[in-house]
């Protein structure tokens, strides 16, 4: 199967593990991924707040690019998922798809409407196949503990995320630990922000957020989380001592990549998969399941 | 139909009050909304629950609570599409509101916040004749904020009022929307600084719980998002509040990178939003900054430019052109 990889920004910044470990799964499960040349921000519902056309012009020229190639999207971050989704309905507007496309012509390029957008997720339940990643697992995660966390824009609007047309990516994430053997543990927190959006501006309610899921995931006795969302990872992980040491309490939950997890049950080590690169250690999670480290 | 309601019970006069869930088996009907099961409850098994309803049509607002974990109206949320595969629906109490017994919950906090953002018309002097006059076109698309019946429901799913009390909220906020683009009021100026405070539009996630809860398509997230772009528009300065500084700068801060760069550098962006200059707030990241550098986590500084870039450069000054021409 063969894609237009939408990698987006943070996993070619502050999260490259998850860049690493993508590459390393894609090649093991028949996916092919031929990157979009010159892609661009989406916008990340950040720059939609202040210039919304900007917003929707760049994600209509990434439609455009990759309808040149033929394929369908892939992406591995939950924010670029939903924000992509959301413009993509905007699009479907022909008269404002017109006006967009105006702008794009300078470059050649124009979106026709219907692009198929995923994330690596959905990918996973929905054209790999989770009895066919289960063939290529070469051990099994049983007896480990893990909590999803989903990152707020893979579930929130649901319309424009189509869940009435895919019920599964509800439970994506549970699918995909339990078919590796894996034990889902439930959560409250497991579609809730993670409080990324507001770390620079009210870094207290960020944090009280970081601290809450995480405690939680502890508390449930999580070996570790499971996000879909690099921006997730980047709080969860990045600001947790910071967190508990707000709330007063000591908070250790290693937080993984979803390509990971996988990479994992398909044999790959934890430096190949960059389990190394986590701010939280990763060590004992990795040990559990079996990794080199 | 065979259903077990389960409901989070709260009864505030026994000795140690404090939550515990309960179970009803009930026989319900497939038109059944959770109101009526729960009503059935009360008339039926346990005339000790208490909950809150009116209208039972989704108008008055009055039976918000939490079905399986988000808030609905109880009178608009069938039983049949909640329950789950072992016959069982989770009842419980809206959230980030005091509860006061059952399913009832305080709704003192919820209309002082709305108080709070001054939900009146204030149009300017000397008053016409008759009534103040508003052309259609700018009011209809008010028509679904106006809607809003106050039930609660996106208070309840906030994931900012979940550790932050002080939050003004979706619903408030959503109100204060509703003056800002009314173009008979003239207090613009004046609200906008009110809602940068503390606890107002910059305080907001962004995560849509709100707008996933609203059961009147208020979208309350999109307001405040709204409300945002017309504080950074319309000039009006960021207030006393740190937070709304770091707002403005975020927002702006971001546009440009994107703009000039295609691509968002999360460094460039901490610095920009925070302020080269601002040394508390720099040594609070530099923990987290120097841990990712350790962790080889840091972008290099000299990544190669995104091809394409010019283009994205030039659509970027043409919208920005459009854009300033058109607010002169
Ligand atoms: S989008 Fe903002 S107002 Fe709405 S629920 Fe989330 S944090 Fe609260
Ligand atoms: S905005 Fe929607 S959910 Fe919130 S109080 Fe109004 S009607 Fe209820
Ligand atoms: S009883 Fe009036 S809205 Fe439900």
């Amino acid at each position: 199967m063969r894609y237009a990889f939408f990698p987006g920004c943070v996993s070619r910044g502050g999260a490259p593990e998850l860049y690493q470990s993508t590459i390393a799964v894609a090649g093991r499960i028949g996916i092919e991924l031929e990157e979009i040349e010159g892609w661009s921000c989406t916008g990340a519902g950040a720059l939609q707040e202040s210039n919304p056309l900007l917003g929707d012009t760049l994600n209509a020229r990434n439609f455009a690019l990759a309808q040149r190639m033929g394929l369908s999207i892939m992406t591995i971050c939950s924010t670029c998922q939903g924000v992509m989704a959301q413009a993509r309905v905007r699009l479907e507007d022909e008269e404002y798809r017109a006006q967009i496309n105006e702008l794009l012509a300078e470059e050649d390029l124009e979106y026709t409407g219907g692009i198929q957008v995923k994330h690596m997720l959905w990918i996973m339940v929905e054209d790999i196949g989770l009895d066919h990643i289960k063939s290529l697992a070469v051990k099994s995660l049983d007896g480990v503990f893990l909590a999803p966390f989903y990152g707020c824009y893979i579930v929130r609007p649901s319309a424009a995320l189509e869940y009435d047309a895919y019920p599964q990516r509800k439970i994506a994430l549970e699918l995909v630990i339990e078919a590796l053997g894996a034990t889902a543990v439930d959560n409250d927190g497991k579609t809730r922000c993670c409080g990324f959006p507001i770390l620079t501006i009210n870094e207290r309610n960020s944090l009280a957020m970081v601290a809450k899921h995480t405690g939680e995931a502890q508390d449930l006795g999580a070996d570790a989380m499971v996000t879909p969302c690099p921006l997730c990872h980047l709080n969860l992980d990045g600001f947790q001592s910071k967190a508990a040491r707000q709330v007063g309490r000591q908070i250790n939950v290693p937080i993984l990549h979803l390509p990971q997890l996988i990479g994992a049950a398909l044999g790959l080590d934890g430096p190949a998969l960059g389990l190394n690169r986590h701010i939280v250690s990763s060590f004992d999670v990795a040990l559990k399941m079996g990794l080199r480290v | 139909m065979q259903a077990k309601v389960s409901v989070r019970r709260f009864n505030p006069d026994e000795e140690q009050p404090k939550p515990y869930d309960q179970q009803y088996d009930i026989e319900v009907e497939e038109h059944f909304t959770v109101l009526d099961a729960l009503i059935k409850v009360r008339e039926e098994v346990d005339g000790s629950l208490a909950l809150r309803c009116s209208c039972r049509a989704a108008i008055c607002g009055s039976c918000a609570m939490r079905v399986n974990g988000h808030a609905v109206l109880a009178c608009k949320a069938r039983v049949s599409q909640h329950l789950s595969d072992d016959g069982e629906v989770r009842v419980e109490p809206a959230g980030n509101q005091p509860v006061i017994k059952d399913l009832v919950v305080d709704l003192e906090p919820f209309w002082n916040k709305v108080r709070a953002v001054e939900p009146y018309l204030q149009p300017s002097l000397p008053e016409p004749e008759a009534e103040y006059l508003a052309p259609n076109e700018v009011m209809l698309h008010l028509v679904d904020v106006m809607g809003c019946i106050m039930c609660g429901a996106c208070v309840s799913d906030c994931t900012v009022l979940e550790v932050d009390p002080n939050f003004l909220g979706p619903a408030a906020l959503a109100k204060a929307y509703r003056f800002v683009a009314d173009t008979r009021d003239e207090e613009d100026s004046k609200r906008l600084g009110l809602y940068n405070g503390y606890g107002g539009i910059w305080d907001c996630t962004r995560c849509g719980e709100c707008v996933a809860a609203c059961p009147k398509g208020v979208a309350p997230m999109d307001r405040i998002m709204a409300l945002r772009e017309k504080a950074i528009e319309s000039g009006t300065p960021p207030g006393g509040y740190d937070g709304a500084a770091y707002g403005y700068r975020h927002a702006e801060a971001f546009e440009e990178i994107v703009s000039h760069k295609g691509r968002l550098e999360e460094t460039m962006l901490v610095v920009k939003t925070l302020g080269m200059f601002n040394l508390p707030k720099m040594l609070g990241m530099l923990p987290v900054g120097l841990n990712a550098m350790f962790h080889r986590k840091m972008p290099s500084p000299f990544a190669p430019t995104v091809p394409g870039v010019n283009q994205i450069r030039r659509l970027a000054a043409r919208i920005k052109m459009n854009k300033d021409g058109a607010a002169r």
